[in-house]
C-alpha cells in the first residue's frame, strides 16, 4: 500500500514541463491531482519510471468562460470548475455533472482535466465532454495538437495522449439558447462512481418544437457512448426504449448486463425529462 | 531512474540532496515549520506519521475511500494518503493535533463530537473533525440535509453516522456562539 519508487520534478513552467516530459518519452506520467493516479500506485497498480508534477504551473489553474465555450486549464480543480458561476451559465452541464464527481474533498484537490485524461469509464467529464463535442489541447516539444472528444477517447483508460504530452485545457462549447441540459446518474451511495449515467441535451426550434435530443452515458461501455435520440421527438419513454435496445451493456462486480439495461433505460427517462423542462425553461425566460 | 531523480534535469522547485538523493522539503505543520528530507515516493500521510510523528492522522485505505486521513493544506481539506510529501513543500499544514488551542481547550468541532458522542472507536475521527472544520467555515450554517452530505465523503465503521450528522449541527452552533 505505498507507491513503488520513482523519480521526481517539479517544473515552474509550461515550457520546463515539456522539456523534461519530452526527454523522459514512455518513461515520463504528469502527476495532477493524484487523485486517481496516486491511488494507483498505492495499489502498485501503476509503476512509473519518473512522475512530472504539475502543481507548480500556476499559470494552468485558470477557468475561462468566453460567449461560446468555456476553458478549463490543466490546473483547474473540479471544485474550482464547479464553483465557477461564468463557467455555469454558459454551459450549465459543467457544474451539473461536476456535482457528482466524488466527494467535496476529492474534487479540491483532482483537475477535471485530468480525470478527462484519465478516461475512467465511470467518468463523468468524459462524458460531458464527448456529449458536447469538446477538444483537448495537447502539448509538446514538437509543438500543438487538439484532439476532438469523438477520437480522443480510445478505450477504458485509454485516451489518445502520446508519450511527452501534456494536456494543456480541455474546450467545452456553449450550451447555444432554446436548449436545455441534465446530468444523472446512479451510484451505491453519493460520491461513488456510477454504475450507470447519463448526460443529455435538447434543442428546440424557434416554434418550440424538439429539433435535436442527444445522450451521452458513462459506465456502460470502455468509452462515453453517445446516442442521438431525435426520432424518440422528446418522449422520455420512446429515448428510453431506443437507448436500450441501442446500447450493448455488459455485466461487471458491480451490475449484471440485465440490470445496466434496465438502468440505462432509467437515467435516460430521467435526464431527458429534466433537459426538456430545462430547455423550455431557458427558451421562455 | 533512480529515486529521487536527477536533480540535473529540471526538478524546478524540488531539489534533490545530491549525497542522500532524498528531497529536502519544509513544511509549516500546526503552525510549527519543520524541515525534512524525504523520498519521492513519501506519502504525505506517512510524513505526518512517520517522519514528524504526529499520528494523529490516521491511515485506513490508503487509497482515498475512507477520508481517515483528511488534513488541510493551506485550509483546504484533501487527503493526505493520496498527496506526495514532496509535493506538499512549502505549504501549511493543519492537522487533527492542531485543532485545539495552545492550552488543550477543545475547538468547537471537538467539544461538539465529544458531547454528541459523536465518535466510537476514533479512528475516523481526525478525518472527520479536520474536514468539518474547513466545512463549517465555508458554511456555517448547515441545513441537516447539507450537514449528511457534507459528511458523505469519510467512513465511520461504528458509530452509523446519526451522532456525526448531530455533532455537525451542534459544531455549527457553538461556532455559532463562540462568534456572536
Ligand atoms: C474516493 C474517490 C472517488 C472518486 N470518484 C470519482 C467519480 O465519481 N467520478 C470521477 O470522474 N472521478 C472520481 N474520482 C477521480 C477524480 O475525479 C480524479 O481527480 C480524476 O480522475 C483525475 O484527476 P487528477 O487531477 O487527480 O489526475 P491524476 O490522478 O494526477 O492523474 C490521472 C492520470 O491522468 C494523467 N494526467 C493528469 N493530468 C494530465 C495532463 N494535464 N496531461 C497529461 N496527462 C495528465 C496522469 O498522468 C494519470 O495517468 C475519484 C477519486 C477518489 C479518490
Ligand atoms: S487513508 Fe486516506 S482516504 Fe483512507
Ligand atoms: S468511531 Fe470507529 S470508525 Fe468511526
Amino acid at each position: 500500500m505505498k507507491p513503488p519508487e520513482f523519480g521526481y520534478s517539479r517544473p515552474e513552467s509550461v515550457a520546463e514541463a515539456l522539456a523534461v516530459l519530452g526527454s523522459l518519452g514512455p518513461d515520463g506520467k504528469v502527476l495532477a491531482g493524484g487523485q486517481s493516479l496516486v491511488p494507483l500506485l498505492n495499489l502498485r497498480l501503476a509503476s512509473p519510471g519518473h512522475l512530472v508534477d504539475i502543481n507548480a504551473l500556476a499559470g494552468l489553474g485558470y477557468v475561462r468562460a468566453g460567449r461560446g465555450e468555456v476553458v478549463i486549464g490543466a490546473l483547474a480543480r473540479h471544485a474550482q470548475v464547479l464553483a465557477d458561476q461564468a463557467a455555469r451559465s454558459v454551459q450549465p452541464l459543467l457544474a451539473m455533472a461536476l456535482a457528482h464527481v466524488a466527494h467535496p474533498v476529492i474534487r479540491n484537490r483532482g483537475t477535471t482535466v485530468g480525470s478527462i485524461v484519465h478516461a475512467d469509464p465511470a467518468s463523468e467529464m468524459t462524458a460531458v465532454l464527448a456529449l458536447l463535442g469538446g477538444s483537448v489541447r495537447l502539448a509538446s516539444t514538437d509543438g500543438e495538437r487538439v484532439v476532438a472528444a469523438d477520437r480522443f477517447f480510445l478505450g477504458s483508460f485509454e485516451a489518445d495522449v502520446r508519450p511527452g504530452e501534456l494536456a494543456t485545457e480541455v474546450v467545452v462549447p456553449a450550451l447555444p439558447p432554446r436548449a436545455g441540459c441534465a446530468f444523472t446518474e446512479i451510484s451505491r451511495r453519493r460520491g461513488d462512481y456510477a454504475i450507470c449515467g447519463a448526460a443529455a441535451t435538447v434543442a428546440l426550434s424557434t416554434d418550440g418544437s424538439i429539433e435535436r435530443v442527444r445522450a451521452a452515458y458513462l459506465s456502460v461501455g470502455p468509452a462515453p457512448v453517445v446516442l442521438d435520440l431525435t426520432e424518440s421527438a422528446g418522449d422520455p419513454e420512446s429515448a428510453a426504449r431506443l437507448a436500450t435496445e441501442r446500447i450493448e451493456t455488459s455485466g461487471d462486480i458491480h451490475a449484471t448486463a440485465d440490470y445496466r439495461r434496465h438502468l440505462v433505460g432509467v437515467v435516460t427517462r430521467r435526464a431527458l425529462t429534466a433537459a426538456l423542462a430545462h430547455a423550455r425553461g431557458r427558451a421562455d425566460g | 531512474m533512480a529515486s529521487g531523480g536527477d536533480g540535473a534535469m529540471g526538478s524546478g522547485g524540488a531539489v534533490t540532496n545530491p549525497t542522500t538523493g532524498l528531497f529536502d522539503i519544509r513544511l509549516t505543520v500546526n503552525g510549527t515549520l519543520h524541515a525534512v528530507s524525504v523520498p519521492a515516493r513519501r506519502l504525505l500521510s506517512d510524513c505526518l506519521r512517520h517522519d514528524l510523528r504526529l499520528t494523529g492522522t490516521h491511515v485506513g485505505c490508503e487509497h482515498g475511500v475512507c477520508g481517515a486521513c483528511t488534513v488541510l493544506l493551506d485550509g483546504v481539506p484533501v487527503r493526505s494518503c493520496l498527496m506526495l510529501a514532496v509535493s506538499a513543500d512549502g505549504s501549511a499544514i493543519t492537522t487533527v493535533e492542531g485543532l485545539a488551542a495552545a492550552d488543550g481547550t477543545l475547538s468547537a468541532v471537538q467539544r461538539a463530537f465529544k458531547d454528541s458522542h459523536g465518535l466510537q472507536c476514533g479512528f475516523c475521527t481526525p478525518g472527520f473533525l479536520t474536514m468539518i472544520t474547513a466545512a463549517l467555515a465555508e458554511n456555517p450554517d448547515p441545513t441537516p440535509e447539507e450537514a449528511r452530505e457534507m459528511v458523505g465523503g469519510n467512513l465511520c465503521r461504528c458509530t452509523g453516522y446519526q451522532n456525526i450528522v448531530t455533532a455537525v449541527l451542534r459544531a455549527a452552533e457553538l461556532t455559532r456562539a463562540e462568534r456572536a
